[in-house]
């Protein structure tokens, strides 16, 4: 597998978002959403539930297509190319990855876990599945946990363990993005912090977007912060600034505590 | 019940214990200016015991912070609230340090007879001002009262400029008072760095508000 270099932050943005709306049905669950990602960070998204954080989340690797009446409006540019008319599914999602809250190892072995998606994409010489199964588990920092058991089940190691299964299982079709929608919410304290090493750690090579109900979480690790409330962006900016100096009240009360 | 209830009670506390050591200083600083006048030896001892209590309100104050960031993780405002008060109160116990530094040299002046220096009396109102006017900034977040503060710290400096000068000149006449003089010198020297705490404390405030730091 080829090494990515890290992506220059100044370059264009991984993601540029205009004017995206998105309706389940009749209601509207995001709001004229504008925003640029950049590449080689981690943009969090926060907010109360039902905010649209995760909508907005799944928009960009289209999870949402599966539901019904969903239906999106504006534009998402992922590197430049709308990700609604210019690319197929398979291909978005092959570069956008996602992990979501509970692991959800396929009930498979380990390799078989981590080979699934390179033999989906025409990937069989042995040695070379070998090659990408160990280096996803490296880069997911899990290789040395489960090298001794890579033919046994996914299921059997721990809750955190799996999580980052499911990340190297991510990793090895070689995303640039990957999603994570409350990875550690299911998780104990030293396995969160396990994923949030690796998030920073796999930054430098991947662009990270992260929904998290955890304010410390999102303070901790990410560089970018975006608000949401009731499907609309209140405030989106760097991570500092929004935890020491939120411009907006509603941002001021909501990482406060005084929401509600 | 609004959320966070235990949190909100906590923060009002230790704003309300900030306002308190406050006053503690207000109180040792109006027996400063009584003992002066009189050059009271008895009184400045007192203000000199009263420097304990200040020192116990800073260690209280600076353990309900601590235990505020541990406890509740405080961002935003609350945070800068919470680190502005562990500098407050600083500020604050080095006042007192003051008060109670000027306390010794008033005993040590007190049977010399000396007439007052012009403008002293002036000097310690103009800071016992500064310092009501603080800590009213700090309590109403007032940022106006606070650059209030920093203008009065110019006067503060101007008298302890005027004043050292006429004690010079006074040392020149009566070289057999010049340690007492010094003694003086020194007491405008520690009413002015008073002042300086002062104007920290006017930074701290302007910090609450803006998030913006110019210490």
């Amino acid at each position: 597998m080829e090494e990515k270099t890290r992506p220059d932050p100044a370059a264009e943005p991984k993601f540029r978002i205009k004017d995206l709306d998105l309706y389940y049905g009749d209601f509207q669950a995001l709001k004229k959403v504008n925003m640029d990602i950049p590449s080689g960070e981690i943009t969090a998204f926060i907010g109360p539930s039902g905010c649209g954080k995760s909508t907005f989340l799944k928009t960009l690797n289209r999870m949402n297509d599966l539901v019904d009446g969903a239906r999106a409006e504006g534009t998402v540019l992922l590197d430049g190319r709308n990700i609604f008319n210019d690319m197929d599914v398979i291909s978005l999602r092959q570069r956008v990855g996602m992990v979501f809250q509970q692991p959800n190892p396929f009930p498979m072995s380990i390799y078989d876990n981590i080979a699934y998606g390179p033999r989906i994409h025409g990937i069989k010489k042995r040695s070379r599945l070998d090659a990408i199964v160990e280096e996803s588990l490296r880069k997911a920092a899990i290789w040395d946990e489960v090298k001794d058991r890579l033919k046994k089940s996914a299921l059997g190691v721990s809750g955190g363990q799996q999580q980052r299964i499911c990340i190297a299982r991510a990793l090895a079709v070689e995303p640039d993005v990957i999603l994570m929608d409350e990875p550690t919410s299911a998780l104990d304290p030293i396995s969160t912090l396990k994923i949030e090493d690796l998030a920073v750690e796999l930054k430098k090579k991947y662009s990270i977007l992260i929904v998290t109900h955890n304010m410390q979480q999102a303070s901790r690790i990410s560089d970018r912060t975006a608000f949401f409330l009731l499907g609309e962006v209140i405030e989106y900016g760097n991570t500092k600034d929004m935890f020491n100096n939120p411009k907006n009240k509603k941002t001021e009360e909501y990482i406060t505590g005084r929401f509600g | 019940m609004p959320t966070r209830q235990v949190y909100l009670e906590e923060l009002a506390k230790l704003k309300s214990d900030v306002i308190k050591m406050g006053s503690l200083l207000e109180d040792s600083l109006g027996e400063v200016i009584a003992a002066l006048e009189n050059l009271d030896a008895p009184k400045a001892e007192r203000i000199i015991r009263e420097d304990d209590r200040i020192d116990e309100m800073e260690r209280l104050i600076e353990d309900e912070c601590i235990n505020l960031i541990a406890k509740q993780q405080p961002v935003a405002t609350d945070l800068r609230q919470i680190a502005s008060v562990m500098r407050i109160i600083s500020d604050i116990e080095r006042m007192a340090d003051h008060c109670s530094d000027i306390a010794e040299f008033i005993i040590r002046i007190s049977g010399e007879n000396l007439p007052l220096p012009e403008h002293i009396r002036d000097m310690v109102n103009d800071s016992t001002d500064m310092v009501s006017l603080v800590i009213e900034a700090y309590v109403r977040e007032d940022l106006s009262k606070a650059d209030q503060v920093l203008n009065e710290d110019k006067t503060v400096d101007q008298y302890a400029k005027d004043i050292t000068d006429e004690l010079l000149i006074a040392m020149k006449h009566n070289p057999d008072k010049i340690r007492s003089y010094t003694d003086y010198i020194m007491i405008i020297n520690h009413l002015e760095r008073l002042a300086d705490h002062c104007t920290n404390i006017a930074q701290w405030v302007r910090f609450i508000v803006t998030g913006e730091l110019s210490i």
